[in-house]
């Protein structure tokens, strides 16, 4: 009766300690489908995907597969259904090849490496998918697009029908994006089935035939593609209708405050990285930073923070140079800067510890004596899940690595917007994170630049970066190509720069 | 098929109700163990109790073999918090006694009160530059701490043989290869066996508590022992920190050395640290590297050490016996954190009930 559903997912309910993480979620997914399951970061699509593949096992509910009631308890059953799941960080060995990746843990292996029968499955599945899969390449020289390539191959190498993708368009480009259309399109027209999570609108609109939107763990409605749009999507995802726009608040700037004069950086293979980067920062704007990914990004905030060498050059901040202090010298000097730095659990944030002392992290050093009180700070942490509505167990004793992607960068901003700073360098302060999350981001940017204070923000979404930003700078290998006010550009000019091109102002 | 699940975080009932069962398994097994020996196990298990809280004396006895197991785990503690592996306490335990015995010797009439501080002092500098020379390369040349600590136990040891069997080899004892006993005012001054150590300990308990949960430095050490990188983000200054955790974690092992001497052997000589800087290490990570969890593990480490000494005399069994019981007690233990963390679940059932 149910032949057309593959899979079938009622009333799953998933609990841990305190949070539901899964309330109650009904999905199907039918044969020869994509459907893709749409959410805010920690909606649930993770979670939910991972009882199907038997990661997590539900605390309530059933799971029936090609009509079946079935119990999944780790992804070796999941891949015994014909149920694969493609992890989002690939896992492979480095310095095996393609064809040794594949034959590598897989049940269809015998004693001895048969690798022409791989050789010859992979050439017809290869064929038949357009997959670009070079059998005896090491994986250390792929690409990410090969990896994922490799990664989707394995999964259906070893019988899957049911493919779960977890953010596959995340690390790869455009071009690298339409390929893996491409594919999953002839998967699904050679019988498969496909499960993506993403939260990106245009593509869900682009390749899936039916959608799901989660939210807070629920299941808020399963529609079809052709009877819906970005616009009332947008809404479910996100609960009320929002203003899915980037506002621009109207500042007149202030003093110049910080000023970089040629600075120099080169990395450990003596890799020129930040060449003669010279730009002003003024009170009361906020000046973006755009650059195609590793194009000096990461070592101009590092190296302005103190935390990355500088070869030469000068880093001036009201009138001192600050360039080849440590941070611990910079915080001596009495300058109060914000730098919410692109690693956050790595760097920004210790990951074992509690939101109380992740905060605690930044105001120790301010009682006298010898001692620390986690008073302050127990209040600040209180008025900072409370006022960025972070969703969380407790500010105590639960460590930040168990919240989600959006709720550590939120406790990671709010903390540094709440030691009121005379300087904020953010780099990527959004990545990752959903509309309703990034919104109440750029809105606190917006309310330090009224305060009059400089910003920094590095940004890698252009549309963002022009209608948030009052100057972009555009970094190109390490170069700044050009400063430009974006009321007065255009995208596709930025996007020149970008790529190396000069602006034509600073030629002069 | 078996499957081994991570557990959600156990309740504190179920922490005490799995651990009070495992010490009961571990009683059951041993009891086979004993009986084999020839004795009776409820006698023996009552013997255990009488023999660690059954006097006053047996009850000083007791908190003797507590007290520099306490501080050593203490102090492994301190340098486990960074991630920095120390398992050196052994040769910082030796060094320690090595430098009190130093000030006995350059200076052998100074007035009590002094002469225990200051033995107390260089004990202290002594274990300190024990573990600061392995972080100094570590920081420096990135070695790895690990061996470095372990093979300066070796050295520490082959150190003190060289002292009792030819430097300081005591001339009054006959040809017997020991260094002369402390004279009496660098004992530590005792009431019925309870000796001046405990009061230090004590203090140290308190101080390490501050340190580690409320103070600058602690949660310095523990910030840097998780990120180096956070560490560094925020300004830390990580040679300074490195320095003073070596410093204190060194420095309360050989504090240690002093203890034992002044307070319980009376003399250096390679037999005062029975292993205890090894035992230290158990302690410590058993206790998740928290000061309350460390005082009381320590004391049930001391329970099993006295219960198996006073055992082999009371009941006249094998040594061997006595510790065989004490390694069953620790097995079980070590194996229940297993069960606090994991839960094994098999498909088989679930299947049925499904």
């Amino acid at each position: 009766m149910n032949n057309d559903y593959v899979v079938k997912m009622k009333n799953i309910t998933k609990v841990f300690g305190k949070v539901k993480a899964l309330d109650h979620v009904e999905f199907s997914l039918k044969k020869g489908e994509v459907h893709a399951i749409l959410g805010e970061n920690g909606a649930g699509k993770s979670s939910l995907m991972n009882v199907l593949n038997g990661i997590y096992m539900p605390d309530e509910g059933s799971v029936e597969v090609k009509g079946q009631v079935v119990n999944i308890s780790s992804p070796k059953d999941a891949l015994d259904l014909g149920i694969g799941m493609l992890p989002q960080h690939y896992k492979l060995v480095e310095a095996f090849s393609a064809i040794e990746n594949i034959a590598a843990g897989s049940r269809r292996t015998t004693p001895f490496l048969n690798k022409k029968k791989i050789l010859d499955e992979m050439g017809k599945l290869i064929d038949k998918l357009g997959m670009d899969i070079e059998p005896f390449k090491k994986v250390y020289e792929m690409s990410v697009a090969e990896k994922q390539s490799l990664e989707i191959f394995k999964v259906l190498y070893r019988g899957a029908d049911v493919l779960i993708l977890d953010e596959p368009t995340a690390v790869l480009t455009p071009q690298e994006i339409e390929n893996l259309f491409g594919i999953i399109r002839r998967m699904v027209s050679n019988g498969c089935s496909v499960i993506i999570i993403t939260h990106k609108l245009e593509e869900v609109m682009e390749i899936s035939d039916r959608i799901t939107i989660m939210r807070k763990g629920t299941t808020i409605q399963t529609v079809k593609k052709s009877e819906t749009t970005p616009q009332e999507l947008a809404g479910m995802m996100v609960g009320d209708v929002m203003e899915l726009n980037v506002p621009f608040l109207e500042v007149e700037r202030g003093e110049k405050s910080l000023e970089v004069k040629s600075m120099t950086a080169i990395d450990r293979n003596k890799v020129t990285i930040l060449d003669n980067v010279t730009f002003d920062l003024y009170a009361g704007e906020i000046l973006g930073v755009a650059g195609i990914a590793g194009s000096g990004q990461k070592e101009l905030c590092e190296g302005i923070a103190g935390l990355y060498p500088i070869k030469s050059g000068e880093v001036v901040f009201e009138g001192e140079n600050i360039v080849g202090k440590t941070p611990e010298k910079i915080y001596e000097m009495g300058i109060s800067l914000s730098f919410v730095p692109e690693d956050r659990l790595g760097m920004g944030l210790v990951s074992s510890m509690d939101i109380i002392d992740n905060v605690l992290l930044k105001d120790y050093r301010n009682k006298k004596g010898l001692g620390i009180s986690r008073v302050v700070s127990r209040g600040k942490a209180e008025l900072l899940v409370e006022k960025l509505n972070v969703s969380t167990p407790g500010i105590e004793n639960h460590a930040v690595s168990l919240l989600s992607g959006g709720n550590i960068q939120k406790i990671l901003l709010g903390r540094e917007i709440a030691l009121d700073p005379k300087l904020m360098i953010t780099a990527y302060a959004t990545r990752g994170l959903d509309v309703g999350s990034s919104q109440i981001i750029y809105e606190l940017l917006n309310a330090q630049k009224a305060k009059m204070k400089p910003i920094m923000y590095i940004g890698e979404d252009l549309d963002v970066l022009m209608s948030l930003c009052d100057r972009i700078m555009v970094l190109c290998e390490g170069k700044v190509t050009g400063i430009v006010d974006p009321r007065k550009t255009s995208k596709e000019a930025i996007g020149l720069m970008m790529s190396g091109v000069m602006d034509e102002g600073e030629k002069q | 098929m078996i499957h081994i699940v991570k557990k959600e975080v156990s309740k504190t009932r179920d922490k005490i109700l799995i651990r009070v069962g495992a010490v009961l398994a571990a009683l059951v097994l041993s009891s086979i163990i004993v009986a084999f020996a020839g004795a009776n196990p409820i006698e023996l298990y009552i013997g255990i109790f009488q023999g660690c809280f059954g006097s006053i004396h047996r009850f000083g006895a007791t908190i003797e073999k507590m007290v520099p197991l306490l501080v050593l785990s203490l102090g492994v503690m301190v340098a486990f918090k960074m991630q920095f592996w120390n398992i050196g306490a052994e040769g910082q335990f030796l060094m320690g006694a090595v430098g009190a015995t130093l000030v006995v010797r350059l200076l052998p009439n100074l007035p009590l009160p002094i002469m225990l501080l200051c033995m107390a002092l260089l004990a202290f500098i002594f274990g300190a530059i024990w573990l600061m020379i392995p972080a100094f390369f570590k920081a420096r040349f990135g070695t790895n701490e690990t061996l470095f600590t372990l093979m300066l136990n070796y050295i520490a040891l082959t150190f003190v043989t060289a002292l009792q069997y030819d430097f300081w080899k005591d001339p009054a004892a006959n040809g017997m290869p020991k260094i002369a006993n402390l004279p009496g005012n660098a004992l530590l001054p005792s009431i019925s066996g309870f000796n001046l150590s405990i009061l230090f300990t004590v203090i140290i308990v308190l101080v390490m508590y501050f340190f580690m949960n409320k103070s600058k430095i602690g949660f310095e050490i523990a910030v840097l022992g998780e990120s180096e990188n956070t560490a560094r983000y925020i300004g830390i200054n990580i040679t300074k920190t490195v320095i003073i955790a070596a410093m204190v974690s060194g420095g309360l092992c050989g504090l240690v050395g002093m203890f034992q001497i002044s307070g319980v052997s009376g003399a250096l000589s390679i037999e005062i640290t029975g292993g205890l800087g090894f035992t230290a290490i158990i302690v410590a990570w058993l206790s998740g590297l928290k000061v309350p969890f460390v005082v009381m593990n320590s004391f049930f480490f001391a329970i099993l050490l006295q219960g198996a000494s006073y055992i082999q005399t009371a009941f006249q069994i094998p040594g061997s016996v006595a510790e065989m019981v004490q390694a069953i007690v620790l097995f079980f233990i070590l194996g229940s954190e297993f069960i606090l963390q994991y839960r094994i679940t098999s498909d088989k059932k679930k299947r049925e009930v499904a």
